[in-house]
């Protein structure tokens, strides 16, 4: 398997999903059945995938396939000279893992909607929806450079834009599908305007070329302080794609769209997206930039816990444990600990993505009830859902045995670590708090939904376990999420190939200056035991973070379950009673903060309020001038036309009078009589004697 | 002065004076009657030519042939119950400008041009001479005069009959 | 004055055709037309016989004028017919009444 059968291969991966779309979307009317070609495309792209990723892991360790072709070539840009804008793939280890990832789920999910989306009005054209998403993700994945990055950013903004939007009708699910594009887009704004920093100071777009210049001592502008702020820059694009506070208000919204997509998309891929940049540009990432991304990411992880000890939708309880995670991801990759949150974002990629369709599983069964008061004891009526959602809500909380336990741990032991050589303490305390709260909102949804005695008796009689099309993609991923995938030693990471083969943190460019003291640069590789690690120093930390991390997190996510056992299976506190107590609490947890109402009241009413003073303008002035020109028109028009009726008309009437006159004058030499005519004669007569003079 | 001269004169100023009463007078039996007299003034002034047979001719013609008619044509298109017949005349004044200037320059021209004059000896009766010539070299318009004549002849009875249908 | 020659005889010739003009301009009767075109006829034969005299024409200027006297009659009664046919047609013969031309 050479490197370009390879480069091939992955790029027969990435346009099968947009065949797909293709024929489906053209040809779905007439041939309705045409949705098994697409699931047919994904199960093809998926088994191409790991071919891929089999031979990359296998025979190419070590070395990044490159292949790129030269797009654009500006001859003489002004100032720059000549400037080659290059479109390519990429594929390191990251990459393959990656495409695995995303084709997995994406082929589950296809498999998953046959059922679940039976009998919608638009079936076909669902499929063929999740065909553009993929194509659109694993564009992103398999990329070289900023500027396709951002195409196919924005691709994947407009296929979710379609799939949350799907039943359109309702008015709740178009507007969460505008808000979804809308909140993206502004922080796209800032990934744009971090994307033009590094263009024109380097001339190019491509990742490894900016880097190797950065790591030779070219930053932009000479500046720190830009290499900063295009980090943070670019990163405000991730905020936007992966919910991070103060851009997460989309992701509950979008739970509008149908249970598969939010499966897709909003747990494991589209949202993981923003993780998958941040990992991208992870090497020219400053101290200050870093330290940015760190407190936003934990800081998210907090409020969106917060928010989901008291929500009542199984969506959205699941749609804010996704935001937490993320913000887990991203301050993992703030804090220096890349290898950790790349593992997380596949742990949760899997078994996010299995609660997910176990809650459509649920949903199907109760016929579209999603508020889990209405629910309780279904483990009876549907057994297999009971089973993976049980290992999957485990592995989310961070158990032992689980793939979750291994890749949190890693994340809390990062966040130790950097607390102890920087001194932010307040990072691991977050991430700590947070393990505590997922561990016992999750089980909370667990209990209220599966344990108990049913509430709604009349849904209950009528529910029974969805068909194996639906519970096989279950099964699948709740098997993934068992550590034995990832490491022999279910309570070491670094034991495992994951870690020490597969996933290597990749050694900073940033100078000397910038940087953390604990971040490993290229030009200070040091080798121990035939790798490439982080600095003596870092080394050092984890291995001291390490234990104190697992006994802490085993610790608070215990606690976790068992005041969830307390409150709602055991029900020795009253968990209504509590929520009375601390009533403002609750209010503000159940109301997301009042954040929806606060963005309302300022960024939306003063967009709303420009928006009508610009159409004030447009009105009076613009569509004056317009009148103004229109009246001016017609005015000279008149002018001329009354010109016309008296000049012009006046001259011809002048000329038909004048000629008439004259005839009239001349008629009255037809006398009719001879006589005047001899007369006539006679006077010619006298003239041409006159002429000719004969005499 | 001979008496040429004096002859001449006399038929020159009856002819004009009569022609004068024609074209003026509001009578039209005496502008008819005048004319006789400037018909036979013209006969004379012919016979001073030397032209003999053609002024028998224009009596016999003009005045026996011609003159009768017009006085017919007078008699037949005028109420001639009435004891004064008269008629009216039309643009006197351009007529007499016109004629005015058109005589002045006829009579200019006539005056001033110096016409050769050959004095041919002309015979004495010139009976023989005009009718040797019409017989040969003038035969053709001779013969087509007859015809024409004829054609008159039974065109005017044509013209003038009344229809009876 | 002179001795009598052509000029004379010329002069008398165009009186006459300059009375004939006259009389046929102004008269209204169309008999009276009739007698103006006569005069203009004789005076248009006085210059024939006139020359055939003093100029070089000979007796061919007096058979012209015998033609035309032919002539004369011929028109004569023919003009005669049509006005005989006027004033059945319209009970007197002023031509300035015969106008139908005008307009």
């Amino acid at each position: 398997m050479t490197e370009s059968v390879l480069s091939t291969l992955s790029l027969i991966i990435l346009f099968l999903p947009l065949l797909g779309f293709t024929v489906v979307i053209l040809l779905g009317k007439r041939f309705p059945k045409l949705y098994l070609f697409e699931v047919a495309i994904l199960t093809i792209a998926f088994i191409l995938s790991v071919v891929v990723m089999y031979s990359k892991l296998a025979y190419y360790l070590n070395s990044d396939i490159i292949s790129s072709f030269n797009w654009i070539t500006i001859g003489a840009a002004p100032l720059a000279g000549v400037i080659n804008i290059e479109l390519g793939i990429k594929i390191d280890n990251v990459t393959v893992i990656m495409l695995f990832v995303v084709n997995l789920i994406s082929m589950l999910v296809h498999i998953f909607s046959i059922e679940y989306m039976h009998g919608d009005q638009r079936y076909t054209r669902y499929f063929a929806n999740l065909g553009l998403f993929t194509f659109s993700m694993l564009g992103i994945v398999l990329t070289h450079n900023l500027l396709m990055m951002y195409i196919f950013w924005e691709l994947v903004g407009l296929s979710s834009y379609l799939l949350i939007g799907h039943w359109y009708e309702k008015k709740s699910a178009a507007d969460a599908a505008k808000k979804a594009f809308i909140v993206n887009r502004i922080g796209d704004i800032g990934m744009f305007i971090g994307i033009l920093i590094l263009f024109t100071h380097y001339k190019t777009f491509t990742f490894d070329t900016i880097f190797a210049q950065i790591s030779q001592g070219n930053i932009p502008f000479n500046s720190e302080a830009w290499l900063t702020a295009a980090g943070i820059l670019v990163f405000m694009g991730a905020v936007g794609k992966s919910a991070q506070f103060p851009l997460h208000v989309w992701l509950p919204d979008a739970m509008e769209g149908p249970t598969p997509v939010s499966a897709l998309i909003h747990a494991a891929t589209m949202v993981a997206a923003g993780v998958y940049l941040v990992t991208r540009i992870f090497v020219m990432l400053t101290a200050d930039a870093m330290l940015v991304i760190a407190v936003v990411g934990a800081f998210t992880s907090l409020v969106a816990a917060t928010i989901a000890l008291t929500q009542n939708d199984i969506k959205k309880v699941l749609a804010y444990s996704t935001v937490s995670q993320l913000g887990y991801m991203i301050m993992s990759l703030g804090v220096g600990a890349y290898v950790f949150a790349f593992f997380h974002l596949v742990t949760h990629a899997f078994f996010k993505a299995c609660l997910f369709l176990g809650a459509g599983s649920v949903i199907h069964a109760m016929h579209h009830e999603q508020d889990i008061r209405n629910m309780g004891g279904l483990r009876k009526k549907l057994p297999l859902t009971y089973a993976t959602f049980l290992i999957s809500t485990i592995a989310i909380s961070g158990i032992p045995l689980t793939s979750g336990f291994l890749s949190k741990d890693g994340i809390l032991a990062g966040t130790l670590a950097f607390g102890k050589l920087t001194g932010h303490w307040l990072i691991p305390i977050m991430g700590f708090t947070v393990a505590a709260m997922t561990a016992f909102y999750m089980f909370r949804l667990v209990i209220m939904t599966f344990h108990g005695e049913p509430r709604d008796h009349h849904k209950y009689d009528h529910a029974h376990e969805s068909p194996w099309v639906m519970v096989g993609p279950l099964v699948v991923l709740a098997a993934l999420s068992i550590f034995i995938w990832y490491t022999p030693n279910p309570l070491s990471p670094d034991a495992g190939w994951f870690m020490k083969e597969w996933v290597k943190t990749p050694s900073t460019v940033v100078p000397e200056s910038s940087r953390f003291e604990f971040m490993q640069s290229a030009s200070h590789e040091t080798e121990v035991h035939g790798e490439v690690v982080h600095s003596p120093l870092y080394t050092e930390t984890m291995h001291w973070a390490h234990y104190p991390a697992m006994g802490m997190s085993i610790l608070l996510a215990g606690l976790g379950i068992l005041f969830a056992f307390l409150f709602y299976q055991w029900k020795k506190i009253n968990a209504d009673n509590l929520a009375t107590k601390i009533k403002p609490l609750y209010n503000f947890s159940l109301n997301k903060w009042y954040l929806d109402e606060a963005y309302d009241a300022t960024a939306i009413s003063g967009t709303l309020n420009f928006s009508k003073i610009l159409s004030w303008f447009d009105n009076k002035i613009v569509d004056g001038a317009v009148n103004g020109a229109a009246w001016l028109g017609r005015f000279i028009s008149s002018l001329s036309g009354l010109f016309d009726t008296f000049v012009v008309d006046g001259l011809v009437n002048f000329t038909a009078f004048f000629s008439g006159f004259i005839g009239l004058a001349f008629r009255k030499l037809q006398t009719g009589k001879v006589q005047t005519y001899i007369v006539f004669v006679v006077f010619a007569v006298i003239i041409l004697l006159l002429f000719f003079k004969p005499f | 002065m001979t008496l040429y001269d004096i002859i001449f004169y006399l038929f020159a100023v009856i002819t004009i004076a009569s022609a004068f009463v024609v074209v003026t007078t509001r009578n039209v039996i005496y502008s008819g009657f005048t004319l006789l007299f400037t018909f036979f003034g013209v006969a004379g002034i012919y016979v001073l030519l030397g032209a003999d047979f053609l002024a028998i001719v224009q009596i016999m013609v003009y005045v026996g042939g011609i003159l009768i008619l017009i006085l017919f044509g007078v008699m037949l298109t005028n109420k001639i119950t009435d004891v004064d017949i008269r008629t009216g005349t039309i643009h006197l004044l351009p007529a007499a400008i016109g004629v005015g200037i058109l005589f002045g320059a006829l009579t200019s021209v006539m005056v001033w041009t110096d016409w050769k004059t050959e004095p041919v000896e002309l015979p004495i009766t010139t009976t023989y001479a005009i009718g040797k010539e019409l017989l040969t070299n003038y035969v053709l318009i001779f013969e087509l005069l007859g015809i024409l004549l004829l054609v008159v002849l039974i065109g005017a009875a044509s013209i003038a009959r009344s229809d009876k249908e | 004055m002179a001795q009598v020659g052509l000029t004379h005889f010329l002069v008398v010739s165009s009186i006459l055709f300059s009375l004939g003009i006259y009389g046929i301009i102004t008269r209204k009767n169309a008999v009276m037309v009739l007698m103006g075109i006569e005069l203009i006829l004789n005076s248009a034969n006085i210059n024939f016989v006139a020359f055939s005299k003093y100029g070089n024409l000979g007796i061919n200027g007096q058979i012209v004028a015998l033609f035309v006297i032919v002539l004369a009659a011929a028109e004569a009664a023919i003009a005669l017919a049509i006005v005989l046919n006027i004033y059945k047609t319209y009970a007197n013969v002023n031509v300035d009444e015969i106008d139908h031309l005008k307009d």
